[in-house]
């Protein structure tokens, strides 16, 4: 799916973000509205009164009093009622809101203060926080209809400080009923005072998911690529529980991180009691990942035995599951009714081989870049093995986010 | 670009080492150790892991040492020592002690139809009724309870027999409740009953009030009528007739039984679990004989040596065990004490195995004449003669005169294992407790001498079992373990973990 798409941009110096019309509008209905038409319209006073124009056709001349990006090499993916970012001098128009989905992201910032050895979304060390919290309250303004649920994410969204506090309080006032989730490394709620503030915003359905790589201090550090930062993220989960907040821990699965996930999940139990689920994740090859593939690749197949351990410890001490972006092929069955379809839909796939497969229904299937890098036991399975198991992707007594 | 750095970056300097945290040991008879932390983590490991340990020779590198610092048995330069996490485990283990005195045990009476060979109360036919609880002393005593700092009081009626003066129960739970709502407390009402004179009207009277029943339930027939004498020779027969009874208004869970075991019972540890089956119960609580009351004068009759009971305990438990595999739910409740202290970050409040003792913190006795004790053993204790248990008397002492009186404090110096000799080092403290009034009983004095103490004994025994029964790994044992601390069933258990076991 395509989020992404760029042009010549034209007649403006500052990032424009607004609702995409593909139909003329009445003058008074323009006001948020970026127009998207196959065609320039002759009559100057057809374009008066939008936000934005985008067109694939080429321009003749420029047009000066309106934000604009032209000769734009796809538009077929914009739909009327999505939210767009046109962006100057190099033209991008950025998808960043889709009504009819579920899998709508706050993007935070590239920043980040972990440097994860298989980060889906690596960090750029440039100052974007300004720039995209002014962008996000913009889409929260511009959002009509509340959304069953929103993601933060990032980069690390805590960096922003303020300004986060700012987007989870205008969350709060604008759909008090849309279920936030925030990833975040949970670092800096190490610090109470931080802590304090967001649990005082009280946002009335907001939970965070924070990653946990190990019970070891030193391969979490080593995974997320920064020394302490296993002793603030449990600090930070503490803090958080103390002012009532609502946590999910996240692992992802690894060659680094399986090897003591049976001990991890024990350790969750006895020193995060509090938490209300714990994320087994497949891995992403996107990112950081494939630069780092020699250290983290294991065969979900060869990782089965310790991820039902940890699975098994989790559940009989009564604590929520789930395993999120594993193809039920590659899981073994015991497994299947903790599997979710987790994966956002823009990214989410399926392999030739699964055509003639029975389960595909069920399945959760694949990231798109996976067709590179996938369990070599990737195979059709047959339809009679579903019956007597709870539907796997049954919905989590929450939204699953596999971002 | 951003660039990344070898795990070597991240581990502890080898030349600093790592520091000891508070931990405990203890070796085990099957070659392996078992190593306990100050909040009850443990590790099993083999025979001469302890020693590696100490002498600061485990390998950085290895699995070991990293769930050793993971568990906070050592602490290194790669990370913080996490104190305030230890420190909030260590208040989470103790939250049983918030809130200071929750049960209140008022002997109503102690006139009995029973005659007992155990019975550990010293009662009085049934037609004394000096031995009843006056009015004013039930005034004064509901007034001491709602002194408690507790926001849930739990308030238990025994004997004698409790149904004999059933008057003085509804008298004291109506005073009690409309206390409670003034002073904004929650209150659960038992009464310990053998039932045999249950009448429809006190049923309906504890069902209107939601009172729960616990009755005594020594076996089958030939157990029970044995151990519990009375006029016709018939306790079984009456106390199943009346369970049933009791079922059908207040509900099954409203009903729960209580069994002693004696001389004779400990040659049936199958048949007496049968029985619980057999009676839909869910859950038996296999006790040792107390030393006190005319249990210790006919110890001819039920007396017995430690071993035998503890042969009967094992037996049981594996009988309990195999139970549960077959399908059908019930736990021993001396186990799940046991191992919700081991498998869980939660400690429990039973008063004969915490510490501090639960003694006086967490129940206290009013005794039919107005004298307030320790534990419902000291008012048994004080039948034989010995008052040292005697905290006060509800008529002449305050709360205040109770708590800070001479037979409280001296309870306080053995009250915690942790600095009891023989406890303060062994590995199973956590999951232990000391028995101040025990000690006293067997022993002549509160701090008790660990190497011949029964108490002791058995609770080191069952903790290695335990332990034993954990280390084998087995699946389905250690989900009917998880069903029974979280008082569930195996199925919903299994419903939730993954299908193949």
């Amino acid at each position: 799916m395509r989020l992404t798409t760029a042009g010549l941009a034209g007649g403006f110096s500052k990032g424009v973000v607004g609702v995409v019309s593909r139909v003329p509008l009445p003058i008074e209905a323009r006001t948020d509205r970026i127009l998207v038409a196959e065609t320039v319209p002759n009559n100057p006073e057809e374009l008066l009164g939008y936000k934005g124009f985008l067109t694939n056709a080429k321009l003749e001349r420029q047009i000066e009093a309106l934000p604009n990006v032209s000769s734009v090499r796809d538009l077929d993916h914009l739909r009327t009622d999505d939210i767009i970012a046109m962006e100057p001098v190099n033209g991008f128009i950025r998808t960043v809101y889709r009504p009819d989905s579920e899998h709508n992201v706050i993007f935070a910032t590239e920043r980040c203060n972990s440097n994860c050895l298989m980060c889906s979304q690596p960090p750029q060390d440039r100052d974007d926080t300004g720039a995209l919290t002014e962008r996000n309250l913009e889409i929260i303004r511009l959002i009509d209809r509340a959304p069953s649920c929103l993601v933060i994410s990032g980069g690390e969204p805590t960096l922003l400080g303020g300004r986060l506090l700012a987007i989870i309080t205008a969350l709060r006032d604008k759909f008090p009923d849309t279920y936030v989730h925030m990833l975040t490394n949970g670092r800096i709620f190490a610090w109470s005072d931080f802590t304090s503030q967001l649990a005082a915003i009280r946002h009335p359905n907001f939970m965070l998911g924070i990653p946990l790589y190990s019970d070891d201090s030193t391969t979490h550090d080593y995974v997320v690529q920064a020394k302490d930062a296993f002793d603030q993220t449990m600090m930070g989960l503490h803090q958080l529980a103390r002012y009532g907040l609502r946590i999910e821990i996240r692992v992802v699965l690894h060659a680094i991180t399986v090897q003591r996930l049976p001990q991890l999940a024990e350790y969750i139990y006895r020193n995060l009691t509090f938490v209300e689920h714990v994320a087994l994740m497949g891995l992403e090859n996107i990112g950081y990942a494939p630069r780092n593939m020699d250290k983290l690749w294991i065969d979900p197949h060869d990782y089965q035995d310790l991820l039902e351990s940890a699975v098994e410890i989790l559940t009989t001490r009564r604590m929520n599951v789930s395993i999120y972006n594993h193809q039920l092929c590659v899981l073994r069955e015991s497994l299947w009714k903790f599997a979710r379809k987790s994966i956002s839909d823009w990214k989410n796939i399926y392999l030739d081989e699964c055509q003639t497969c029975g389960v595909q229904e069920q399945c959760g299937g694949f990231f798109q870049w996976a067709t590179k890098l996938h369990s070599r036991y990737v195979r059709p399975v047959d339809s009679s093995k579903i019956s007597g198991q709870r539907t796997p992707g049954a919905p989590a007594s929450r939204p699953s986010f596999g971002r | 670009m951003r660039t990344f750095h070898p795990v070597a970056s991240y581990s502890a300097s080898s030349e600093l080492g790592y520091r000891l945290l508070p931990f405990r040991f203890l070796r085990l008879d099957d070659g392996t150790e078992v190593l306990v932390n100050e909040v009850g983590e443990f590790v099993l490991a083999p025979n001469g892991t302890a020693r590696t340990l100490i002498q600061k020779q485990l390998p950085r590198t290895s699995d070991l040492y990293a769930t050793f610092k993971a568990k906070q048995f050592i602490t290194d330069d790669s990370s913080s020592p996490l104190l305030d996490l230890l420190a909030t485990k260590c208040r989470t283990k103790h939250n049983f002690l918030e809130g200071f005195t929750k049960l209140h045990i008022f002997v109503v009476t102690l006139r009995c139809d029973h005659s007992c060979h155990y019975c550990q109360v010293s009662r009085q036919t049934a037609d004394k009724i000096s031995y009843d609880m006056s009015l004013g002393t039930a005034e004064k005593s509901v007034e001491l309870m709602m002194k408690s700092s507790a926001h849930n009081l739990t308030l238990e009626f025994q004997g004698g027999e409790t149904l004999l003066a059933f008057d003085r129960i509804r008298y004291i739970v109506s005073l009690a409740k409309k206390q409670a709502e003034l002073s904004r407390k929650q209150l659960e009402v038992v009464v310990c009953t053998n039932l045999a004179n249950l009448t429809d009207d006190m049923l309906l009277y504890l069902r209107d009030e939601d009172i729960l029943i616990s009755t005594s339930l020594d076996g089958p027939a030939f157990i029970h009528n044995a151990n519990r004498p009375r006029p016709g020779n018939n306790s079984y027969e009456l106390t199943i007739r009346n369970i049933e009874r009791a079922r059908k208004v207040l509900g099954t869970g409203k009903v729960a039984a209580l069994m002693t075991t004696t001389q004779l019972s400990l040659q049936y540890p199958t048949e007496i679990i049968d029985e619980y089956v057999r009676q839909g119960f869910h859950s038996i609580f296999l006790r040792p004989i107390s030393p006190y009351g005319f249990a210790v004068k006919t110890r001819e009759k039920t007396g017995y040596q430690f071993n035998a009971f503890l042969k009967f305990y094992l037996t049981g438990l594996a009988h309990i065990l195999g139970i549960n595999k077959n399908g059908y739910d019930i736990a021993e409740s001396y186990a799940k004490i046991l191992l919700t202290k081991m498998l869980t970050p939660y400690g429990t409040g039973h008063v004969n195995l915490q510490s501090p003792d639960g003694a006086g913190i967490n129940v206290l006795v009013y005794n039919y004449d107005g004298d307030v004790y320790a534990t419902d053993e000291s008012r048994m204790l004080a039948e034989m003669g010995d008052h040292t248990f005697r905290l006060g008397n509800v008529l002449t002492h305050t709360h205040k005169d109770i708590f800070t009186g001479d037979a409280f404090l001296n309870l306080l110096p053995a009250s915690c294992n942790q600095s009891l000799a023989g406890c303060s080092d062994c590995a199973f403290q956590t999951y232990c407790g000391s028995d101040s009034v025990f000690n006293h009983t067997t022993q002549g004095d509160v701090y008790g001498h660990r190497p011949t103490s029964d108490f002791c004994k058995r609770n080191m025994e069952i903790i290695k079992h335990l332990f034993k029964l954990i280390s084998k790994k087995d699946p389905e044992i250690m989900r009917i373990c998880f069903a029974w601390i979280q008082n569930t069933s195996l199925k919903d258990i299994s419903n939730g973990a993954p299908s193949c076991g």
